[in-house]
């Protein structure tokens, strides 16, 4: 087998007191898509903020592709490959679709302050190829039709999807998505894991945090299960399902 | 009733072209101020000052090249001015952010307006240093021809005041609405976080912002030198806090709104002044002209605090 993609070796984090993550190691492969499921509570957001560079871990490492990721800024790891969405929405409200989509390209483009005043012909040319690539990406997640649109007038779903497309902009090798079906009704979830398996399909990682049991076991190839911190099992979304620890940590511990 | 009758529609007329030149003036410096805000949510006080400085670097360009006869016409001397003025300032900008607000990014934000009082003074009495405490008069060189409309007058530097103001201003919209530059000014604004997380630099995007309006302020100072003839160390501080009154009249954050400020709060403080007299029975004279942008500020205050573009506010919360 390959090296993993995304490797985290006994990372924890505390929250004053509280012990928000303990020890968790865990490996994501190039090219599945990775579930991140436990109770409320159990550490899945704390987890992610690590893996995107929004927090810091107070123990233990992330490496991605082989680099270790300590140290690096928000915008440094996105070049680096890895993009996120979020469990409440962050778009720039105020911005279009389009230009939601367009910010993502940054990461992969050069963004010079003198460029942009003297409005030079590369500079032109570049942005023009910018929007072409922005509005591509609307389409590909379904909401082309709303690319004028100010982010905050958009459904909610639409709101989700544009999250996408926004990280997929940055042309991501791991996509990190924090409840992508969260307020989703079943048609517009069983949508959503089409996107995904698509997404997948055309080269991007996926590793996701989510509540739908059931969009979790028909889309994951593998699954971590994490309660109060610690990581309690891993495996096939079958072999998750049959852990008594598991059972346990959602139900509560059968009476002895 | 004294306003009533030919001299007095003269007079408004007047009043209001002395009160858009003004008003174009506070409006550039009102910019800095709101964007700087509406990326960091930093007052930035020491704004004021880098219209003095620019003031004073194009004093100095304009006299050395009076001095030396070139023979050059007076536009190019004051071109050359801008051109000399607008280095120095986003170089004083830049480093003003670079040493005293960057180290203080995570700090709470009293700090870093503290720290920019504590700047403006610094950038005054470097100015002193250099310039002397000597009111400066800048030589006579354009010849200020003047135009009579409906019987008030336009001077040709007023004119260029305007046009220079409106070029800048719909460049600077244009850069902002439709650069990616500008996209990501935007949202930096709206989400430093999340816009890193896009792959934006942020420490890159505050300094572009801290540079673009220090160009603004370099060009307003050429300005106020040319159109007042006068340059002083001390110029920049009540030029800023108007500036700063215009800002928060439009709306703090909020970049047509800064605009809209500037030319309102000019017109206010020009047809105050020249009707105050009148009012008042000549209790008080035009030189409670500065008074004006502060009951301005003070009123915004009180019934529009999000002033009258700005939605921002409440956007945030």
């Amino acid at each position: 087998m390959s090296a993993p993609l995304l490797q985290a070796e006994n990372v924890g984090k505390y929250f004053g007191g509280v012990q928000a993550l303990l020890g968790v190691s865990f490996a994501i492969r190039a090219d599945e898509i990775y579930g991140l499921i436990g109770p409320n509570g159990a550490g899945k957001t704390t987890l992610f903020n690590l893996i995107t560079g929004f927090a810091a871990p107070d123990s233990g490492r992330v490496s991605f592709e082989g680099r270790p990721l300590a140290g690096l800024k928000p915008d440094a790891i996105a070049k680096l490959g890895i993009a996120r969405t979020f469990q409440n929405i962050r778009l720039f409200a105020n911005l279009s679709a389009l230009e939601n989509v367009m910010i993502g390209r940054h990461a992969r483009t050069r963004a010079g302050v003198a460029a942009a005043v003297l409005r030079t012909r590369a500079q032109r040319a570049e942005e023009a190829a910018i929007e072409a690539r922005a509005a591509e990406l609307l389409d590909y997640v379904g909401i082309a039709a709303r690319a004028d649109a100010l982010a905050r007038n958009l459904s909610y779903g639409d709101q989700r999807r544009l999250e996408i497309a926004r990280a997929l902009a940055t042309e991501p090798r791991l996509l990190a998505l924090d409840e992508p079906a969260a307020g989703m009704n079943a048609t517009e979830t069983q949508a959503l894991a089409g996107l995904l398996r698509r997404v997948r399909s055309d080269g991007v990682t996926l590793v996701l945090i989510e509540h739908d049991m059931h969009l979790v076991m028909g889309l994951c190839d593998r699954v971590l299960v994490l309660d109060f911190g610690r990581r309690i099992a891993e495996g096939t979304p079958r072999e998750v399902q049959h852990d008594p620890a598991v059972a346990a940590a959602y139900l509560g511990a059968p009476a002895a | 009733m004294v306003f009533f009758g030919a001299a007095c529609v003269e007079t408004f007329i007047q009043q209001l072209i002395n009160g858009l030149t003004l008003g174009a003036v506070y409006a550039m410096v009102a910019l800095g101020y709101t964007m700087v805000y509406g990326i960091i949510q930093l007052i930035n006080f020491a704004h004021g000052e880098v219209v003095m400085i620019g003031a004073m670097v194009s004093f100095s360009v304009i006299g050395a090249l009076v001095a030396a006869h070139t023979g050059l016409p007076a536009w190019a001397i004051v071109f050359a001015a801008a051109a000399a003025a607008i280095p120095v300032c986003m170089a004083v900008s830049y480093l003003t952010e670079r040493i005293a607000y960057r180290p203080l990014r995570g700090a709470p934000r009293l700090a870093p307006l503290i720290t920019a009082i504590g700047i403006s003074i610094i950038l005054q009495q470097i100015g002193l240093m250099i310039w002397s405490r000597n009111p400066l008069a800048f030589p006579q060189i354009l010849d200020n021809r003047v135009f009579h409309v409906a019987g008030a007058t336009v001077t040709s530097v007023q004119l260029a005041i305007w046009i220079v103001s409106i070029l800048m201003m719909t460049g600077l919209a244009a850069m902002v609405y439709r650069t990616r530059l500008g996209i990501a000014m935007r949202a930096t604004s709206q989400n430093p976080q999340v816009a890193g997380l896009m792959g934006i630099d942020i420490d890159r995007i505050i300094a572009a912002t801290f540079i673009i309006g220090a160009a603004l302020a370099a060009i307003a100072g050429v300005m106020v030198g040319t159109y007042y003839g006068i340059a002083h160390y001390t110029m920049g501080s009540l030029l800023g806090l108007k500036a700063f009154c215009a800002a928060v009249l439009g709306g703090i954050g909020n970049i047509p709104g800064a605009m809209l400020g500037g030319i309102v709060l000019g017109v206010v403080e020009a047809l105050g002044a020249g009707y105050i007299g009148d009012l008042t029975n000549n209790w008080f004279g035009s030189n409670y002209q500065d008074v004006f942008a502060f009951i301005v500020l003070i009123l915004v205050l009180v019934f529009r605090p999000s002033g009258l573009l700005g939605e921002r506010v409440a956007d945030r919360v």
